[in-house]
């Protein structure tokens, strides 16, 4: 007697646990239950688990049936011709969807060689013990898992062609990669998902060298010429927009230019982009501070009657306007209607961003890299046959990471790119090493992808030969263009008088405590002092009670919080934020009595 | 020593520390020219000038920055030595933290004895040492009470092979716990002990009582050491155990005491004295530095070490210890609960007369080393 459970629910018991699991399997492979069924048997326990309910991860499996599988030739042919599906595999039992529980009473084989009569099922690619995204590393198998895990991280944050209507969307942040290739080396699983509709990366000629240490630390060198011929060219859109908000009694947002008498108009020239409509025209250059979107709004607080006659003059100015640093061309508008019925406008902006110092770049194997220096062409090394690579990767980046995939790729691609054809890099099945060495001997180059390279400046010959190939190679959306931010003057907090963190805000980058540490260190103490000067202030300070006085305008004199004019001031400069300090102190009822002598 | 010499090293006598002075006398040849011997010392009285540190100059954080970026690197986990027969032993950034925070309780105290000449060349002596130094407890010998309700008798019998390995008898435990079972009257023989109620029969509480109060009562070794250890080192046998007992270990004749180490820097500093302490705790934090392939000058950790000993106490690097003496109110309120800090100092009136770093800094003055220390002297007409 065996215990029965239906969705860990007890709900009965059965003389035989084997004749029952196998009798529920017949019935679900027979197709009269769901596929998403499964049945285990718990030894340990001696518990028969029938599950069916939701949130248990399967996966498909051939089913082995006396070491044989069921998947026969005559299944694959009609499966190329398009006479069966996939789901009548399943219907028919051929393939079947285990979870994690059936998995314990299941015998797995790789591949048909290993298949005994023990097996009750086998992979249908061992390629499959990875996802989606790791599955499109090509040689994959050769690599430590941990950079494998990074370089399928690193592709989701690629630029190419995301959506083929990207140009009627209005994505934030949307990227398009002007001309995206398919990979030379690719896998299966490219073809599988359709990869060439979407590609998301360039074949580069990529040179594994050091040259003027430009790549030294994770760099990469553009080759510059490349890149004015268009290399990992992408652009960049991003929407602005703005809605006509409803407000109590009747008042609205309106769209249009504002009247000068509006509160808080910008200058005239801000406005200068904008159509009669109130926004802008398309392929406007617009630059930082222009309105892109103009629109007023009614008075914050209606506090008085004269102010409901909503003349021109109470009403304030809420434009959308390009904030610090940015710039684009208007590219595309959109007047619609949102779920409230509030007007809306949408004004994209487009910017072409042409590969710079800092731009992030990675390959599919968890190598990624910013750009250190663009270098004209004629000053890049060169091959004999006179190709000159796109891109320079370190080699120091490879001994530690260990990632074999990446030289691997670079010999395919350049068996590829010489033979006119793709090389399938599949995970536990790409072609061999040794097959692609000697295609490519047979192509008139050296096995091992090395080559006779010369210094583009001198034109000597380089001492050692040159690790050299075409590698798929993918721009990430980390650009410094959306990052660069640098002050001197600027905005300040309202609490602290302590200028403001963040790019948004135009901040400073604060000089930390340990920063500040190194300073002492040093024993610069009068520069230490001036850094941290950005918030002082002159203050009176009152000699008889020690406390910070404050300067009375109408009597032109400063003034005692006690003894009002009955006592000696004194001027002393301090920062703000001890200043604020000696106020906190007196909130909590301490007496913070200063103490003033002479400097010299 | 010619006469001119002595002279010379007379001369001397104030620039430098006697020590370096014996050390110039020691390796400078005895016939050595006057005009030589001038050149060596005025040679010397420069480099000793030049490796001053200089007035102004940051040490302590300079000090703090030198442990501190290196200790970043430090692993967190330290190594067990699975299976293999040493002792566990608190390495790394925790037993750093612990030594500086001149913690009481610390988590591996540790001795290694060392043994003066003949003894410590003995395998034997040196295992037998070892046996008779580990605390042992009434209870870790019995193997069985038994308690007679009737009789009204307590009796205990004894593990033999245990009695056997920790070389006791009966007799002997007999003696050892006769001071604790006052009341009782105790028969045994040479496996077990019986004690039975002197006068008229109690309540049996009072008995059981008796085998709870027993159970703690040492049998033999010292106390605290929880585990020992002979390894060979060198040429020589050394004692390694788990738990101290510095006091005790030093006062056994066989011992011997100048190389003798406990890790627990307090209880150095009871038996030893203050620079005892001073010299453990540069040496237990170097050991670590050097364990974990890091490179800090020592000398940075003797002005750490220094700091906590200055006291003639040993006080650690936290709110209670160290921090607490410092001058500036708005120092120690600047380092861990500032608002306890400022009361206290509203309380007694305190001042603050901003002589150190961090309280210029919360001004902004100029902080007074470096650049920021030297004042101006003029003569007022």
């Amino acid at each position: 007697m065996v215990d029965v459970y239906l969705n860990s629910k007890f709900v009965g018991t059965v003389d035989s646990a084997l004749s029952f699991v196998d009798n529920v399997k017949d019935v679900r492979r027979k197709g009269d239950f769901s596929e998403s069924v499964n049945v285990y048997y718990d030894e340990k326990a001696d518990e028969v688990h029938v599950l069916s309910d939701e949130g248990r991860a399967q996966r498909p499996l051939i089913v082995i049936r006396d070491g044989k599988m069921l998947l026969t030739e005559k299944h694959l042919r009609q499966l190329t011709d398009g006479e069966i599906t996939w789901f009548d595999l399943v219907r028919q039992g051929i393939i079947e969807y285990l979870d994690t529980a059936e998995e314990e009473n299941a015998l797995v084989a790789f591949s048909e060689e290993e298949l005994t009569s023990d097996h009750t099922h086998m992979e249908i690619t061992p390629g499959s013990i990875c996802g989606l995204a790791t599955s499109l590393v090509p040689f994959g198998n050769y690599n430590q898992s941990s950079r494998l895990i990074i370089g399928s991280k690193n592709q989701k944050q690629s630029l190419g062609f995301y959506a083929a209507n990207y140009h009627l969307r209005m994505d934030m942040d949307a990227n398009i990669l002007h001309y995206p290739q398919m990979p030379i080396v690719k896998t299966k699983i490219h073809d599988v998902t359709g990869y060439e509709d979407h590609p998301s990366g360039q074949n580069m000629i990529v040179a594994i060298m050091c040259y003027d240490g430009y790549n030294m630390e994770d760099g990469v060198i553009l080759n510059q010429s490349s890149v004015q011929r268009g290399l990992a060219r992408s652009t960049y859109f991003r929407p602005v927009s703005a809605e006509e908000l409803r407000y109590s009694g009747g008042l609205i947002d309106q769209v249009g230019v504002p009247d000068k008498e509006v509160k808080g108009y910008r200058t005239e020239q801000e406005y200068r982009f904008l159509e009669a409509d109130g926004i802008v025209y398309p392929e406007a250059k617009v630059g930082e501070g222009d309105v892109v979107i103009g629109r007023t709004s009614p008075p914050r607080f209606l506090s008085s009657v004269e102010e409901y006659n909503l003349s021109a003059t109470t009403r304030r100015e809420s434009s959308l306007a390009l904030r610090h640093g940015e710039q684009g061309v208007a590219d595309f508008v959109v007047i619609t209607e949102n779920e409230e019925g509030n007007k809306l406008v949408q004004v994209r902006l487009r910017e072409e961003r042409i590969p710079e110092i800092g731009d992030k770049f990675t390959s599919r194997h968890g190598q990624k890299g910013v750009t250190g220096i663009l270098i004209p062409q004629e000053d890049l090394p060169f091959s004999a046959s006179g190709v000159a690579p796109d891109l320079i990767f370190t080699p120091h980046g490879i001994s530690s990471r260990m990632t074999i995939s990446h030289l691997l790729e670079l010999v395919g691609g350049k068996v590829g790119a010489l033979g006119g054809r793709f090389v399938d890099g599949t995970l536990f099945e790409a072609e061999k090493e040794v097959d692609l060495r000697r295609e490519l001997l047979e192509l008139g180059f050296r096995e091992d992808g090395l080559e006779v390279f010369y210094d583009g400046r001198t034109g000597k010959k380089m001492l050692s030969l040159i690790y050299v190939g075409n590698m798929y190679y993918l721009r990430l959306r980390h650009m410094v263009a959306n990052k660069i931010q640098s002050r001197a003057r600027g905005p300040i907090q309202l609490l602290t008088r302590q200028p403001t963190e963040g790019k948004a805000k135009e901040g400073g980058l604060r000089l930390g405590e340990m920063e500040k540490d190194t300073f002492i260190a040093h024993g610069a103490s009068l520069l230490l002092n001036e850094r941290f000067g950005s918030d002082k202030v002159v203050v009176p300070i009152c000699l008889k009670s020690g406390l910070l006085g404050y300067y009375d305008a109408r009597k032109r004199a400063p003034v005692s919080p006690i003894y009002g004019d009955d006592t000696e001031i004194s001027y002393v400069e301090i920062s703000y934020g001890f200043k604020l300090l000696l106020d906190e102190l007196l909130s909590l009822g301490v007496y913070p009595k200063l103490l003033l002598e002479d400097k010299f | 020593m010619k006469k001119d010499h002595e002279e010379l090293y007379a001369q001397y006598e104030q620039e430098f520390p006697l020590a370096l002075l014996q050390e110039i006398q020691s390796k400078v040849p005895a016939d050595i020219s006057q005009e030589k011997l001038q050149r060596v010392l005025a040679g010397v009285h420069d480099v000793y000038v030049k490796s001053k540190v200089s007035p102004g100059e940051c040490v302590g954080l300079v000090s703090a920055e030198s442990i501190g970026e290196p200790g970043t690197q430090m692993t967190l986990n330290t190594f067990h030595f699975a299976g293999v027969s040493e002792m566990n032993v608190t390495t790394g950034l925790p037993r750093i933290i612990e030594i500086f925070d001149a913690r009481k309780d610390i988590k591996t105290p540790m001795m290694e004895i060392y043994f003066k000449e003949p003894h410590n060349k003995k395998v034997e002596f040196v295992r037998s040492f070892a046996a008779g130094l580990k605390e042992t407890v009434f209870s870790d010998i019995v193997e069985e009470y038994t308690l007679n309700i009737f009789d009204q008798v307590l009796r205990v019998s004894f593990n033999a092979s245990l009695l056997e390995d920790f070389d006791l008898e009966v007799k002997e435990i007999v003696k050892q716990i006769k001071l604790k079972s006052k009341g009782f009257e105790l028969s045994h023989t040479d496996k077990d002990i019986s004690f039975l109620h002197k006068g008229k029969p109690e309540e049996l509480k009072s008995l059981y009582l008796l085998k709870e109060k027993l159970r703690n009562v040492m049998i033999k070794g010292l106390k605290g050491i929880r585990q020992v250890l002979p390894v060979k080192r060198g040429d020589e046998f050394v004692v390694l155990t788990s738990g101290t007992n510095l006091k005790d270990v030093l006062q056994m004749k066989e011992v011997d005491g100048a190389r003798t180490l406990s890790n627990d820097i307090h209880e150095i500093h009871a038996v030893l004295g203050i620079e005892g302490a001073r010299q453990a705790i540069i040496n237990e934090v170097y050991k670590v530095v050097e364990a974990q392939g890091l490179n800090i000058d020592i000398r940075h950790i003797m002005l750490v070490a220094d700091i906590m000993c200055a006291s003639g106490n040993v006080k650690g690097i936290t709110r209670y210890g160290v921090v607490s003496e410092k001058a500036s109110v708005l120092a120690r309120a600047s380092f861990e609960t500032p608002i306890k800090h400022i009361i206290n100092a509203a309380l007694e009136g305190e001042v603050d007369y901003l002589t150190s770093v961090v309280e210029n800094v919360m001004i902004n003055q100029p902080v007074p080393l470096g650049t920021g220390l030297p004042g101006l002297v003029t003569k007022m007409k």
